[in-house]
């Protein structure tokens, strides 16, 4: 098989590379026990270089349209279908791209620090076999373009993430956080299918882009509408569907809940492909627009209120984590509100849109780094209590230089990542709505003050005797951190290259419906 | 009307459904609950795919002038009564672990996690 082949057929092997992973890897941890970890971590970096290969791929020419089953060269629409593509197929444009650069980043500097912070539990090859799982779901919800599709992946998504929530049981307490996750995705996912439902009722296609091209505003659509946003809103977290959020990010392994971090963000990119992809052409009014600001500043609002009483540091995070969506969904918001204006798109809903989308990998790296450091805090004093914390600066320095780069780049402090991506939502939701800008950067500030408390009652202070025995953790976990550091940084020091290279295709992606639905269906139907 | 009952039965199953999961505060009756929404959005699914004197695509052995239905809602509804059977049992799963540690199945009971 030569590599063009390869090149060819990547979106299929996006799927097939990590579920391969995942079989094969209670074989090798029933037959070679000693090369399972080198086995899961190749699996992992593989499926990492797909997407990335994928994404480049993306950049370079465009959408990458991938009929299952078809010959090459073929298009979308069979000849003798009657213009309807019957075939699943996956379509990757620019936002998709995105967001499997984002996966590919976080799932394998997370396998690196996992395969060591879970080297004391047993039975952990089918751990990892979930773990590659749950990776096969998130690249499958960003790349497909069928909704039923989605749907699926939706449903691996959510069955992976709970199964490894629940996996060390932790006296029953994760099993109580991941039976609340489960019923809640659960519900959420049977609300989308019901909405698949109605759409394939009216236009006899799973193909988003079909349906996308002949949409018209009715009440059932309205419907159908208010069921994805409300199914996806659930999967993402955000309030008010936040409730079981933090009960099972607190309670999972913590290499495990900053993949779901990435996992909950497939459900944002369903929600944004559903909007904008999907429904973008025939919103006459700002409202749904507004729908989701106040979804979004709810979200920031009250996450980051529900965050600072915390006395649990990872319920704390999680908390912090619901806040974090909230900014997403408010610059994606500004931008969907002004859709139709063209003068006010160009003024600032393309940057706003830009701001939310970048907020996304931004949040996925410095949020993943800090669940990382917390995880690494926790493996090796097992407290999760901030009270009983204290001193552990001497101790763990690197972990300390981490986590204190993430609590910045959180924060909105330059010149991380996430000041970058901030000052863009400030900036465009100023001129929308300067009250909601005061808003965000309350919201922000708040942030501030609650990391700083973590900060200085985790590491500063003097050594505590309890923690006389606390050593660093081993070079791999570091490594694991270090890769989503060097992100944060990078990414806070040349925002505009970033912005540039794998924003602005996104944003374009979403904003353009038209392209979208011409990638699919050719100059046909 | 008659055409309807299909899915006058769908919004009473959801209606049951919901008030399930919503008001029951034992966690199997709740799981219920959400078996009686996943049966409910099976039937809708199917309901949309009736035609009448509609068969499968099935061109061997087809009558002179055939109605066909393409068969995709029927595939929808066994795919996911599959994943059903999947998240039904990791449910009760995770059920038991809990009845083990704790003794008890109430949600009111089970509330470590709150703070």
């Amino acid at each position: 098989m030569n590599a063009d082949v390869l090149l060819a057929n990547l979106p299929a092997l996006l799927i097939a590379v990590p579920l391969f992973g995942a079989f094969m890897t209670p074989v090798f941890g029933r037959f070679l026990p000693k090369i399972r970890d080198a086995w899961v971590i190749l699996a992992s970096f593989a499926a990492s270089a797909v997407a990335l290969l994928l994404a480049a791929q993306v950049y370079a020419k465009g959408a990458v349209v991938y009929v299952f089953g078809a010959a090459p060269g073929t298009g979308a629409v069979p000849v003798d279908s009657g213009g309807i593509p019957i075939r699943i197929l996956f379509n990757i444009d620019g936002f998709g791209a995105f967001m499997l650069v984002s996966a590919a980043i976080v799932s394998f500097a997370v396998i690196l620090y996992l395969t060591v912070s879970q080297s004391r539990r047993s039975s952990r090859s089918e751990f990892y076999a979930l773990y590659l799982l749950l990776v096969a779901g998130v690249f499958g919800m960003v790349s497909t373009g069928d909704m039923f599709n989605f749907f699926v992946f939706l449903e691996i998504n959510s069955l992976a993430a709970s199964a490894l929530i629940a996996y060390h049981r932790n006296g029953g307490l994760a099993a109580e956080g991941a039976l609340k996750y489960l019923i809640v995705n659960t519900v959420g996912g049977l609300m989308i299918l019901f909405a698949i439902g109605l759409l394939y009722a009216q236009y006899n296609s799973l193909n988003m882009a079909v349906i996308a091209s002949s949409l018209s505003l009715t009440t059932l659509n309205l419907l159908a509408l208010v069921l994805f946003i409300a199914g996806l809103a659930t999967k993402a977290g955000a309030v008010p569907f936040h409730f079981a959020t933090p009960d099972a990010y607190s309670v999972a392994p913590s290499g495990v809940t900053a993949l779901m971090i990435v996992a909950s963000q497939a459900g944002l990119y369903g929600m944004f492909r559903i909007l904008f992809s999907v429904y973008g052409g025939v919103f006459t009014s700002a409202t749904v627009g507004w729908i989701v600001i106040v979804l979004g500043v709810l979200s920031m609002f009250i996450g980051v209120t529900m965050a600072i009483p915390q006395k649990d540091i990872k319920r704390l995070l999680s908390y912090h984590a619901v806040s974090q969506t909230g900014y997403m969904l408010l610059g994606v918001g500004v931008a969907l509100a002004v859709l139709g204006d063209v003068t006010l798109t160009n003024a600032f809903g393309q940057m706003a849109m830009e701001g939310g989308l970048f907020h996304i990998i931004n949040h996925a790296m410095y949020k993943g780094l800090l669940f990382l450091a917390v995880g690494a805090v926790i493996y090796r004093t097992g407290v999760w209590n901030l009270n009983e914390m204290g001193g552990l600066g001497h101790k763990m320095k690197w972990t300390m230089i981490f986590f204190l780069i993430g609590a910045l780049a959180i924060a909105g402090i330059p010149p991380f990542n996430g000041f970058a991506s901030k000052l863009m939502i400030y900036e465009s939701t100023f001129a929308f709505n300067p009250a909601i800008a005061i808003i965000a950067m309350v919201v922000s500030i708040l942030t501030l003050a609650s990391f700083m408390k973590v900060f200085h009652s985790v590491f500063m202070g003097p050594e505590l005797p309890e923690y006389a025995g606390v050593r660093e953790v081993p070079k791999r976990m570091l490594a694991g951190m270090a890769i989503l550091a060097v992100f944060v940084i990078a990414f806070g020091l040349v925002p505009d290259l970033v912005v540039d290279t794998l924003i602005t295709p996104a944003a374009d992606a979403l904003l353009h419906q038209g392209q979208y639905i011409l990638s699919v269906l050719g100059g046909g139907l | 009307m008659i055409a309807n009952l299909p899915f006058i039965a769908v919004a009473l199953l959801i209606g049951i459904a919901f008030a399930m999961i919503l008001l029951k505060r034992n966690m199997i009756k709740m799981i219920m609950g959400l078996g009686i929404l996943e049966g409910a959005v099976n039937l809708f699914l199917v309901s949309l795919g009736y035609r009448e004197d509609g068969i499968a695509p099935i061109f061997t052995s087809a009558p002179a002038d055939p109605t066909m239905v393409m068969p995709t809602v029927q595939a929808l509804t066994l795919t996911n009564i599959v994943i059903g059977v999947a998240t039904t049992a990791l449910m009760l799963v995770f059920v038991m672990l809990i009845y083990k540690k704790y003794g008890t199945v109430n949600a009111n009971e089970m509330r470590r996690l709150k703070e």
